[in-house]
């Protein structure tokens, strides 16, 4: 029997203030360690598949919503914009290179992206087998999608029009798999990759109905430019912005042989000198919209923070009402065993032995609270994982310690430390003999 | 060998205690007989180092116990001096055996399962080594308290009223352990009590 059991002892001897104090700390630790890990995952993601791409250009719309479609796949198009219009950019000498993409069609969920190998290349992309598409119809698939789907080289599938499953499916044009990607721990592993071509060539023969086209103008797409795009364009863009989809849909039927469209194209700049002229330059005289990822994701996180911080006060406030309980545990129980510290004190024990041992109690709490809330954060993040990999097909990849839950730790322990100086303090003072002789 | 001289004590102006001295060689016992507030527990306090006297001196084994700083005195009260108070207390989280295995720490002894049964046996408590002490008897607490007072072999007993709480029977088995397991020890018994049903089980007696 030592003082470190004794600690461990007299916790577990007071079982409901005990839990009490745990179930304050895990919530408290849980929930920040919950949304720094989520936020951190979140923020690696997007920074991850930014990479080398300076502006993205695309039609006319909410600059988030096309950020969010061009980069990261998560969001529906705002809509396509002419390849010739795109390619003339890409003459400009501030522009070092640009990533044509076609986009809104899937398969089973994972989006099909009409593209040329300048697009994986971005992403460091091995091919783990076969090879990658040199022909229309060919196409290479991400790990994730393979794994996910069963995928094979050699395998057949045709596409559905949309990005939701279940969409009309384009029956005459089979893809066939002609390469699986590697991890890259980036968008492209979700995505199924092929050449350009064949995003034209389905469209081209596909008799577009008027039901496709609901289909491909979600709802939720139009909610968002509404409630975002004024922010950013100028209010006269709004009527353009209405009509944009219908307006677009028409060209189709009516411009197809004579224009060919992307949807978007991944701009790298030659110098940062690019940065200040050419958003500005597309935006004001072009029918497309530039917008650069970087200042959109801040923008992005910059909303999602308010809810974050909130988050983290109500956490907060948790963890400092847990050090209350502690202390009031410490507290109560010291006034209890009072003559068991005196009883310690004339069977040897000193001062100091008895501060440490109070001392301990308080740290021990709070450390098994900062490790069931690290536990709690590790369950959470995995079911959040999970949710996102059903919604989003985005998996978080690495359980990694993130340094702010070192501060997490400090301050747990800060706490314990803070609840049990006051009953450390009383224990030090203590008077044997009164406390004995008053019994 | 232990022995007080002229000690004396005051908690305030009104109240202040002169002790008769005391000398008692190994293995002698004393019975010291008061009425209430005669300062019974006070001198029980400043013989085991609890309280610093006014003036006067405590002397255990040629060791003065109030020239010890605060925390050499509380080992070695812990070491040399086994203490029976009038109610008894244990640490309340632990089981008997580890109460005692505590005591044997706090000594700075290392732990000795032999002697924890040892003692517990001579007490009649043996099989109540796993038990929570308060869910013993009172008889049995009293004689668990023993068992905390003698585990280290102390060269000193003190008790406090150990009987004033026990019927007669009790009573008189308390004292008779209390000698024995003194004079198994070796240790200088001095029982400080109000307790009249005593004086027929010590020669050795004073009163203040």
């Amino acid at each position: 029997m030592n003082i470190f059991r004794l600690s461990l002892r007299n916790m577990t001897s007071r079982p409901l203030s005990t839990t009490l104090s745990l179930v304050l700390l895990t919530l408290g630790v849980g929930m920040i360690a919950l949304l720094l890990q989520v936020s951190r995952h979140i923020q690696e993601q997007m920074e991850n598949n930014i990479r080398e791409i300076d502006m993205v250009v695309g039609a006319k719309g909410s600059p988030l919503q096309l950020i969010l479609s061009a980069v990261y796949h998560i969001d529906a198009p705002t809509g396509n914009i002419s390849l010739q219009e795109a390619e003339q950019l890409q003459k400009n000498r501030l522009v070092e290179s640009g990533i044509p993409l076609s986009y809104g069609d899937s398969y089973k969920g994972y989006r099909i992206v009409g593209t040329n190998h300048q697009y994986p290349a971005l992403y460091e992309a091995t091919v783990a087998n076969g090879r990658l598409w040199q022909k229309s119809f060919e196409v290479a698939i991400g790990a994730t999608v393979a794994k996910n789907l069963s995928l094979k080289i050699g395998d057949t599938f045709t596409g559905a029009h949309g990005l939701a499953e279940g969409g009309e499916t384009h029956e005459d044009h089979a893809y066939q798999i002609v390469g699986i990607l590697g991890y890259s721990n980036s968008v492209l592993d979700q995505l199924i990759l092929t050449a350009t071509e064949s995003v034209w060539e389905v469209h081209h023969h596909e008799d577009h109905e008027e039901s496709a086209h609901e289909d491909h103008d979600e709802s939720a797409h139009e909610d968002h430019e509404e409630s975002t795009h004024e922010d950013h364009e100028k209010s006269a863009h709004e009527d353009h912005e209405e009509s944009a989809h219908g307006d677009h849909e028409e060209e189709m039927h009516e411009a197809h042989d004579e224009s060919k469209e992307i949807t978007a194209m991944l701009v790298k700049f030659r110098n940062p000198m690019a940065m200040v002229q050419l958003p500005r330059l597309v935006n004001e005289n072009t029918n497309m919209q530039a917008a650069v990822p970087a200042y959109e994701i801040s923008r992005l996180f910059s909303l999602m923070g308010v809810g974050v911080d909130t988050l983290s006060t109500i956490a907060l406030v948790i963890m400092a009402v847990s050090g209350l309980s502690v202390f009031i545990s410490l507290y109560n129980a010291l006034k209890d065993r009072q003559y068991e510290m005196a009883l310690m004190r004339t069977y040897g024990a000193t001062r100091w032995q008895l501060v440490w041992l109070v001392l301990q109690e308080g740290l021990l709490l709070t450390l098994a609270g900062f490790l069931l809330g690290i536990l709690f954060s590790r369950l959470g993040l995995w079911l959040v994982s999970g949710l996102m990999k059903a919604s989003y097909h985005y998996e978080f990849s690495g359980w990694a310690w993130v340094p702010e839950e070192g501060w997490l730790l400090a301050i747990a322990l800060a706490i314990g430390l803070l609840a049990s100086l006051l009953p450390a303090i009383r224990v030090f003072r203590i008077n044997i003999s009164k406390t004995l002789a008053d019994a | 060998m232990f022995k007080t001289q002229s000690l004396f004590f005051t908690y305030n102006q009104q109240t202040a205690f002169r002790f008769p001295d005391i000398e008692l060689a190994a293995g002698e016992n004393l019975l010291v007989l008061g009425e209430s507030g005669i300062g019974k527990t006070t001198l029980l306090h400043l013989m085991a180092g609890l309280l610093r006297p006014k003036s006067g001196s405590v002397e255990l084994m040629g060791t003065v116990l109030h020239d010890l700083s605060s925390a050499r005195l509380d080992s070695f009260r812990g070491k040399h001096i086994g203490l029976v108070f009038q109610r008894p207390y244990f640490v309340q989280a632990l089981s008997l055996q580890e109460n005692l295995a505590l005591v044997q720490f706090l000594a700075g002894k290392s732990r000795d399962k032999n002697r924890i049964k040892e003692v517990l046996n001579s007490l009649g408590i043996g099989h109540k080594l796993q038990e929570k002490p308060h869910r013993l008897s009172q008889g049995e607490q009293q004689r668990a308290a023993i068992a905390l007072a003698v585990i280290n072999s102390p060269q000193l007993i003190l008790a406090d009223e150990p009987t004033s709480s026990l019927d007669d029977k009790n009573c008189s088995k308390v004292a008779i352990l209390l000698k024995e397991q003194a004079s198994a020890t070796g240790a200088q018994l001095i029982i400080i009590t109000h307790d009249q049903r005593l004086k027929d089980q010590f020669q050795n007696a004073i009163t203040l």
